[in-house]
């Protein structure tokens, strides 16, 4: 019976430079080459008038690669008149994991198939996480998300609120200016 | 003598405005070529806003130098719990002050003749024939006045890291002591060849040499005579520079900022904007010594002598702005190649860094060295 001796295990590499390498001044050239290859095309790009860049400028530019099922920002689906088909449930308030969906319900009389309405229907963009929880929780498909995320970079956490007639109303080429939701206190902010 | 004070205030407030111009674009550039070489878009929000209009000049982030000076300036001026205040405060000026003064012998342009710029009958009789050299200081020395001066700046890091009163910003003081001396041997040994060819310290001697053609169609740069000295001296002046592969007395990784770490505000500010206009000095000692200064390819003080023989005549004022610009092109495409290194190579280890110095540059420098000097003796020895 005879036992294999025992071997050091090997958990490091080999240095695999040749002398070539290691006399480092041709290495250095070759690496300079290869950086100033690549500043040479995107400034050649950018003095042509072209971008010469793979950053996508953030909020004036919308990125190309989201996919067609990237869970973006929320609309609130219509009714043929227009009011929301949304019917103040409160599902997505409830099953939100960032309890960041706050509904009011509203009563109206008129409308005898749907009475409950939502009178406020507001998202903190500051706390969503984008899980898309609400889109399945809904029961009337009244709340989903489109691809483009919602643009909203502030110094203000108070002005990172969509409101329920932009969550209606939206356009994403309208979606540059935002009106300001008034802040807690009353004072300032001004959105009619 | 009005005349000379007159030229002479020129030339030095030229100096000074492009120094601090180089200092505070090259902080722009800097970061704008490190964006661009590497797939980004780089610092293109900072604007100035003119006033009582919504005109907004962004050009390309330009003002970014501008916004971090002023943030500089308006910051905290911290001071550290030192027993050596007057050390303290003296350390980034000690950096500061040499590196605008070695400026000083760096020839920007060829002769001057004011009477012959521009055609005013009253500035031809108050100048009369008097001609200039386009160097602030016209020193026979120039040369040893640049060494004398650069080994000047690693006093200032040196008191700066020692008053601190910060281990960091001692070991960084000594790592830049210590690379100081490694790398001035290397660089000094590399320019003794250029002085054996030229003959001189003088630098505006050494560039009017450098103005003929060698071999019917090259012209006489340095680069041409001794390429391999040049990558020395460029490696030995990027390592004084203390930039990234020899950035030790400052690596961040190991030594937060090395001796600058206990400077906040404007005196950190000052070490930093030493950094970035010792990168347009070495860019211009690099051009006066290996590029042929303010030299283009076959220019001479009266215009163009092209190799078929053909000939452009050039006004003198014309000749002046050409040389000046064409120094000027030089410095930045040098300050521009230096980004370019710092921004491709990986830092180099302590002992890595030492042994470069002294193990290969060294010998290689010697090696340059000999061969110049053998080379030289050969073809003056001939001759004589």
């Amino acid at each position: 019976m005879s036992r294999k001796p025992y071997q050091r295990r090997k958990y490091w590499n080999e240095p695999t430079m040749g002398g070539w390498e290691r006399f480092y001044l041709f290495e250095i050239v070759r690496g300079l080459s290869i950086t100033g290859r690549v500043f040479l095309r995107n400034m050649g790009k950018w003095l042509t008038g072209r971008k010469g860049a793979l950053t996508a400028y953030y909020p004036e530019e919308i990125r190309k690669d989201y996919a067609a099922h990237n869970r973006g920002k929320h609309i609130l689906t219509q009714r043929p008149d227009g009011r929301p088909q949304c019917i103040a449930c409160n599902m997505c308030a409830t099953v939100c994991p960032a309890q960041c969906i706050e509904i009011e319900a509203g009563f109206d009389p008129e409308d005898a198939a749907h009475p409950k309405y939502p009178s406020r229907f507001e998202i903190d963009y500051s706390r969503c996480v984008f899980c898309g929880f609400c889109v399945e929780a809904c029961p009337e498909d009244a709340i989903r998300m489109v691809k483009i995320t919602p643009d909203l970079p502030s110094g203000d956490r108070h002005d990172m609120w969509f409101r329920r007639d932009e969550l209606l109303g939206w356009h994403p080429q309208r979606d540059v200016a935002k009106p300001y939701p008034p802040k807690p206190d009353g004072k300032a902010g001004g959105n009619p | 003598m009005k005349q000379d004070l007159v030229i002479h205030g020129i030339y030095i407030a030229f100096a000074i405005g492009l120094l601090m111009t180089f200092g505070l674009i090259l902080t722009w550039v800097e970061r704008k070529q490190a964006a661009v070489m590497s797939d980004r878009i780089g610092a293109n929000r900072a604007y100035l806003r003119i006033p009582f209009t919504q005109v907004k000049l962004v050009w390309w982030g330009l003002f970014h130098g501008l916004a971090d000076g002023m943030k500089m300036l308006l910051k905290e001026d911290f001071r550290a719990a030192s027993y050596d205040r007057v050390a303290y405060a003296l350390g980034p000026w000690v950096v500061f002050a040499p590196v605008l003064l070695v400026f000083a012998v760096i020839p920007f342009g060829g002769q001057l003749v004011p009477a012959q710029l521009v055609d005013s009958p009253e500035l031809a009789a108050w100048f009369g024939d008097r001609t200039y050299r386009m160097q602030i200081a016209d020193l026979d020395a120039g040369l040893l006045v640049i060494f004398a001066f650069g080994g000047v700046t690693v006093i200032g890091s040196m008191l700066a890291g020692w008053s601190s009163n910060n281990k960091f910003s001692m070991l960084g003081a000594i790592r830049s002591a210590s690379q100081m001396i490694s790398y001035e041997l290397v660089m000094g040994l590399t320019v003794l060849g250029r002085i054996l060819i030229y003959g001189t310290v003088d630098l505006t001697e050494i560039v009017q040499q450098q103005s003929g053609v060698i071999a019917g169609f090259l012209p006489a740069w340095g680069l041409f005579l001794q390429p391999f000295a040049a990558v020395l001296f460029m490696t030995a002046a990027q390592a004084e520079n203390r930039r990234i592969p020899f950035d030790l007395p400052e690596a961040e990784s190991e030594l937060i900022a090395g001796y600058f770490t206990e400077y906040s505000a404007m005196k950190m500010g000052l070490f930093m904007f030493a950094e970035f206009i010792e990168i347009a000095i070495i860019a211009a000692l690099f051009v006066t010594l290996f590029l042929g200064g303010y030299n283009l390819p076959y220019m001479s003080d009266a215009g163009f002598t092209l190799p078929g023989g053909h000939f452009i005549a050039l006004s003198h004022g014309t000749v002046v702005l050409l040389q000046v610009l064409t120094f000027l092109v030089k410095v930045f495409l040098m300050c521009s190649f230096q980004i370019l290194v710092r921004w491709s190579l990986p830092r180099f280890r302590y002992d890595q860094l030492l042994r470069f110095a002294w193990k290969f540059m060294l010998p290689l420098a010697i090696a340059n060295l000999i061969v110049t000097v053998v080379a030289v003796w050969a073809i003056r020895g001939a001759g004589a």
